[in-house]
């Protein structure tokens, strides 16, 4: 199976083609999104961190962010600074170049001298990017090129027996063509750490995931809540789940059933093909921007309810089993598979179309948080601003 | 008319996907057949049916795995929820 995609000097292959800006630190957010709205095919990235975390902190930071930029969809980024934070321009090019050699630029508020010089500047920059960009070309890529991540979230009932059974039929095929898909979402496995265990392609895989969602679990209990007692919810169990292991088993289904070849820590570049786990949070935006911190071109989101989350470099398609969403709210759904509930159509039919719509999407097909130019950013910490 | 979802073929239950009467007819798709069985009570959309006979202290499986245990002898058609299964 093939896609069209661009294939960059350092490997990496991308399904868009993002001439980024970015600002440093947030205090030059205001001034770096000036710079993106005033160039035609800018891409913003917001950065709300960049300074005052502290050093474990700031290392998750920096992990996120140069992995963002080493993503395949981006061509090339303007970084736009401050002057005085504390992650400057020596930091970000050591973590960049680490990952990838694409064109970065850096410029400081402080050193242009104020917010017009750096604007024309920035703008100037921007449009020798945009210009190199456009001599790329799409060339014909491999499926197993693809780097997916699973995401859900706004989850009802639907999720874990339609919209999520489909997912993991599609990430079957995936990782069958040699291709990645990447599951996370540390806390909604809780319960299922055994079953993973078992689906680790070695014994030592196997022990860190169990490990992994262990850890979790405990870090937790370390700040007074234990989420096996506070799962399933009331709500939860007023929708039909009953235990535990029902809700994150309804969860990891979108994981399919081929074994684990890695664990990953949050945000860290995926370097293997196969199906993965990457350790974090389940806060949605998160855990998006870690998929694609750790490569992933494209991530597929489930949801029961319904959200609009995108992200600025990578399509985040929609997908849900409650039919009443995917009518009543349209705009932000990309595809219905509540024919499996309905039985008109089979899991492995539903699988194998969800498949070639992605490869549409691939190819360049907008899914509905681009259209809207939804882009959102979180990066999880563990500690306060100083 | 389809009303209900199996996961797994070993699976001890399905899901609902209509609200149910007791004694209105359940039916899924297993291995591209229907299948039928008899609700012996009201079940909400979305919440488990039995599909299997269950003895008290036996696994209940879901997605091909155990959810839990039954907390109570379980019939074909029974409502499947805190009242019969724990984990």
């Amino acid at each position: 199976m093939k896609f069209n995609g661009y294939i960059r000097s350092d490997g990496h292959v991308g399904i868009r083609n993002h001439v980024v800006v970015m600002p440093g630190v947030i205090c030059a957010a205001g001034v770096a999104q000036k710079i993106a709205n005033q160039v035609k095919g800018a891409q913003y990235l917001y950065n709300p961190n960049g300074c005052a975390q502290n050093s474990s902190d700031t290392a998750i930071t920096l992990e996120i962010l140069s992995g963002l930029i080493a993503n395949g969809n981006v061509f090339g980024v303007l970084i736009v600074g401050l002057g005085c934070e504390m992650i400057r321009e020596d930091k970000y090019l050591e973590a960049i170049r680490k990952k990838t050699d694409k064109p970065v630029y850096y410029i400081s508020i402080q050193k242009e001298g104020g917010i017009n010089k750096t604007v024309e500047k920035g703008k100037e920059i921007v449009n020798t990017l945009i210009k190199e960009s456009s001599k790329c070309v799409r060339k014909e890529c491999d499926l197993s090129e693809l780097i997916l991540g699973l995401e859900c979230g706004g989850s009802d009932p639907t999720s874990g027996f339609s919209a999520n059974a489909v997912l993991g039929n599609t990430s079957d095929r995936i990782v069958d063509l040699g291709g990645t898909t990447i599951l996370c979402e540390t806390p909604e496995a809780i319960g299922t750490e055994h079953i993973l265990k078992s689906r680790g392609k070695t014994p030592e895989i196997g022990q860190k995931l169990y490990d992994t969602i262990i850890k979790f679990d405990q870090m937790f209990k370390n700040n007074g809540e234990d989420i096996r007692k506070t799962n399933p919810s009331p709500g939860n169990k007023a929708s039909g789940i009953t235990t535990l292991e029902e809700k994150s088993l309804g969860c990891i289904h979108k994981s399919g059933t081929r074994p684990f070849s890695g664990v990953y820590e949050y945000g860290q570049m995926v370097d293997k093909k196969g199906l993965m786990f990457m350790d974090g949070t389940a806060y949605d935006v998160a855990s998006v921007v870690s998929l694609v911190a750790g490569g992933a071109q494209m991530v597929a989101f489930t949801t029961g309810m319904g959200t609009p989350v995108g992200n600025a470099l990578v399509p985040v398609i929609k997908i849900t089993g409650n039919n009443d969403t995917a009518t009543r709210l349209e705009d932000m759904i990309d595809f219905d598979t509540s024919s499996s509930i309905s039985g008109t159509k089979s899991v492995e039919e539903l699988g194998k179309e969800l498949l070639d719509y992605m490869v549409r999407v691939c190819n360049g097909e907008e899914v509905k948080a681009e259209i809207n130019n939804i882009s959102d950013m979180a990066i999880n910490q563990f500690y306060s601003y100083a | 008319m389809v009303n209900s979802v199996i996961m797994h073929e070993i699976d001890s239950v399905a899901t609902v996907t209509k609200n149910v009467s007791a004694g209105e007819a359940i039916t899924y798709i297993l291995n591209s057949e229907p299948v039928t069985i008899k609700s012996s009570a009201d079940i909400p959309i979305y919440h488990k049916v039995a599909v299997k006979s269950v003895k008290k202290g036996e696994a209940i499986f879901k997605y091909g795995e155990i959810i839990g245990y039954a907390t109570a002898g379980i019939q074909i058609g029974d409502h499947v929820h805190t009242h019969n299964l724990s984990n």
